[in-house]
């Protein structure tokens, strides 16, 4: 078991080598100059040598990767921003709340909604439950989430006046002049982000798990149950369902895993200062050290999600030994 | 024909009341293509301690008769047919309006005198896995992957007997050591996929008989397994059966596992019954066309024939069934009267339990019988 976490951080590590100097290298194709935008609209010539030269990227791009990498290693640092000079760690350290509060909460409503959506239509195939199911499935699954979190900030937060439009409040300390600020302020703000965030994800889990309960349904075991004369909620339960919300597991690791690296689409429409802001932003300033920041999160939220989802299987699933 | 060691002689004396009394079950299902009668007139008994096979080809109904029989048919109806009218157009009719049911059976299952078909659905849960257990084809997937072996024998002594988890995790070691699972006091904290195929079908059969059954019914049994082990699964079956004096329905498309195992057999075809007979009769003097192709299908080792002659043709569809007959169109003796009339199971002018549904003379029907079975180096045994 240590042997098997041991060789998977070891492969972490490559991984980690990998997504990051595949990003040095994408970002010095871009036909580009991120010292000339760094160095403002009316800067000379040399003004715009010597901002290069003051970020470094006049040093070839394999000394930069290696000084990444060292500060990254040796001082626990991602640098600082070309934009504005500020430390990347502090950066990406305030998005970071924003965005895990997004995902795990969205994560949360999506399953209140798929799980019951999916295990009734799955037992009652072809009923109202059913059938309304595969509508709000084909919705869910097939509206840019774009689309749902403008209608939504129109008639709910607008027209409505049921929620506010946009805009995040911090759950503790908020800082000195913010409009707003605690638990109760925060959690209103990310009523409209969750359910956005929520919905695509609802429908497709919903649409995964009916259709794990029906394959589920079929299972010799299940028919071996019947026979023992066990009642349907036992069948359902310990039988159908044990089974059936195995690889809804896994499912849910990776993607909670994925959307940390940045909601970008939710983020943007509800003007939430998340990892997929900063990222957006980053790249529009051609401001390598934070879209870094952001994919070096990204990646290890990646990687321990999908651990972690490894060896929750292996506790419950008993046919998989990790070795 | 006889397997050395095994004894087919009839059991003499009056028959004991029927276990089990089936009389014109009926079972169809609605499908996406029309109405599927799988199962359209069937009757049989299975005494106390009695050993019934049921053989026919896949589709043949026999595993759909016993499924009915116990309500483990998906979604079944029941309607009540009014004697003496014809079950068949009501029970179309009942499915074509029904939204909530896709099968629906008709007929009578007399278990200790108690008509299964009519029984609500609490009560066939009190008798399934108590009175009348199951064991399915293949163990490999009959048993629940995430739960150890163990968890799913409590379940079975819990659900119906008023044990502690303490004492029915007793009497599961108890059944485990019964079926000859080596070290079962520590195997039974293992998962199925620790247990190769034959022993998972141990497993199966200890679950079965933990509430001491009076009736097993034994769906395929070896069909998934090796030969060697199918041969031990159906000792073990033999055993156990003998110990407690359950009664047993093997279903089975393999003539040779019955001809070993059973008392009486009844061969399916398309949804009905073409012969029912005590088994040294029915290889004694086997009277239905299809039987005798069946015979002439068996591999043997000590008779040198060509090739294995096999039945010409396909099994009908049993959405749109043949007119008359239904094994008409693969029988080479058939003649007019076939193609008009469905034929039923009437008793043989020599002996009253062997039944058989063809039309032809039974003169007729014993010459064809007698050169068959000379052929096949039946009759040798037969007398043995």
């Amino acid at each position: 078991m240590l042997n098997y976490i041991l060789r998977r951080l070891l492969w972490a590590c490559v991984l980690f080598v990998g997504v990051t100097l595949i990003t040095y290298v994408l970002f010095f194709l871009l036909p580009a100059d991120p010292a000339r935008l760094a160095a403002g609209k009316s800067a000379t010539a040399e003004d715009v040598a010597r901002v290069s030269h003051q970020l470094g990227l006049d040093r070839p791009v394999h000394e930069q990767y290696a000084l990444f990498l060292k500060r990254l290693v040796v001082d626990h640092s991602l640098g600082r921003s070309y934009a504005n000079r500020r430390s990347v760690n502090e950066m990406v350290g305030e998005a970071i709340p924003v965005t895990t509060a997004l995902v795990l909460g969205g994560a949360v409503l999506w399953m209140l909604i798929a799980l019951p959506i999916g295990i009734l239509s799955a037992l009652k195939p072809r009923s109202l439950i059913d059938r309304g199911a595969m509508i709000f499935i084909l919705i869910g699954i097939s509206a840019p989430v774009v689309w749902i979190g403008l209608l939504l900030q129109y008639f709910v937060g607008f027209k409505w006046g049921l929620t506010p439009n946009a805009g995040y409040c911090d759950v503790i300390d908020p800082p000195a002049g913010a409009s707003c600020g605690g638990p109760g302020d925060w959690a209103y703000h990310m009523i409209l982000p969750w359910v956005t965030f929520a919905i695509l994800f609802a429908a497709s889990y919903a649409r995964m798990i009916r259709a794990n309960v029906m394959d589920t349904l079929g299972e010799d075991y299940v028919r071996t149950a019947r026979a023992k004369g066990a009642p349907e909620n036992i069948v359902i339960r310990r039988h159908v369902l044990r089974n059936a919300l195995l690889p809804v597991v896994t499912m849910l690791g990776l993607d909670i895993g994925v959307a940390l690296g940045g909601a970008i689409f939710t983020e943007a429409i509800f003007n939430l200062p998340g990892l997929g802001r900063l990222a957006l932003n980053s790249v529009l300033n051609l401001d390598l050290p934070t879209m870094q920041g952001v994919i070096v999160f990204a990646t290890l939220a990646i990687i321990m999600l999908n651990l972690v989802v490894d060896l929750v299987y292996a506790m419950i699933d008993p046919r998989i030994r990790l070795a | 024909m006889t397997i050395p060691g095994v004894d087919i002689a009839p059991s003499g004396g009056t028959p004991p009341e029927p276990l089990l009394a089936v009389s014109d079950l009926r079972t169809y299902f609605k499908t996406d293509d029309g109405i599927v009668k799988a199962v359209d007139g069937v009757s049989f008994e299975v005494r106390p301690g009695q050993t019934l096979g049921v053989v026919g080809e896949s589709g043949s109904g026999k595993s759909v008769t016993m499924m009915s029989i116990l309500g483990l048919n998906p979604k079944p109806g029941r309607i009540a047919v009014a004697p003496g009218s014809s079950p068949g157009p009501q029970m179309e009719a009942f499915l074509h309006h029904s939204k909530k049911h896709t099968s629906v059976s008709t007929g009578q299952a007399l278990f200790r005198g108690e008509n299964l078909l009519q029984a609500s659905q609490r009560r066939l849960r009190a008798l399934r896995g108590s009175e009348v257990s199951m064991i399915f084809q293949d163990p490999m997937t009959s048993l629940n992957p995430v739960l150890s072996i163990g968890k799913q024998l409590v379940e079975a002594v819990l659900l119906h007997r008023d044990v502690t988890v303490r004492e029915a995790r007793e009497l599961a070691i108890e059944g485990l050591q019964e079926v000859g699972i080596p070290r079962a006091e520590r195997r039974i904290d293992d998962y199925p996929h620790q247990f190769s195929g034959g022993m998972r079908q141990r497993v199966m059969i200890a679950m079965a008989l933990i509430n001491e059954p009076a009736l097993l019914i034994a769906d395929e049994p070896t069909t998934a397994l090796d030969v060697t082990t199918q041969a031990q699964i159906l000792g073990l079956i033999r055993r156990l059966q003998a110990e407690r004096g359950t009664a047993v329905v093997l279903i089975t498309h393999d003539l040779g596992v019955v001809a070993e195992t059973v008392d009486e057999i009844v061969v399916m075809y398309a949804a009905r019954i073409a012969e029912r007979a005590p088994v040294f009769s029915l290889f004694e003097r086997p009277l239905h066309p299809y039987t005798w192709g069946l015979l002439g299908s068996l591999p043997r080792l000590d008779v040198e024939l060509e090739r294995l002659s096999q039945i010409r043709g396909q099994p009908p569809s049993l959405l749109r069934p043949p007119a008359g007959c239904r094994f008409r169109p693969r029988c080479a003796f058939a003649f007019d009267r076939c193609r008009g009339e469905l034929p039923e199971a009437t008793p043989a002018g020599f002996d009253p339990e062997h039944l058989d549904a063809c039309f032809l003379d039974e003169s007729r029907k014993l010459e064809e019988s007698a050169r068959i079975v000379a052929e096949l180096g039946l009759e040798a045994e037969a007398a043995a």
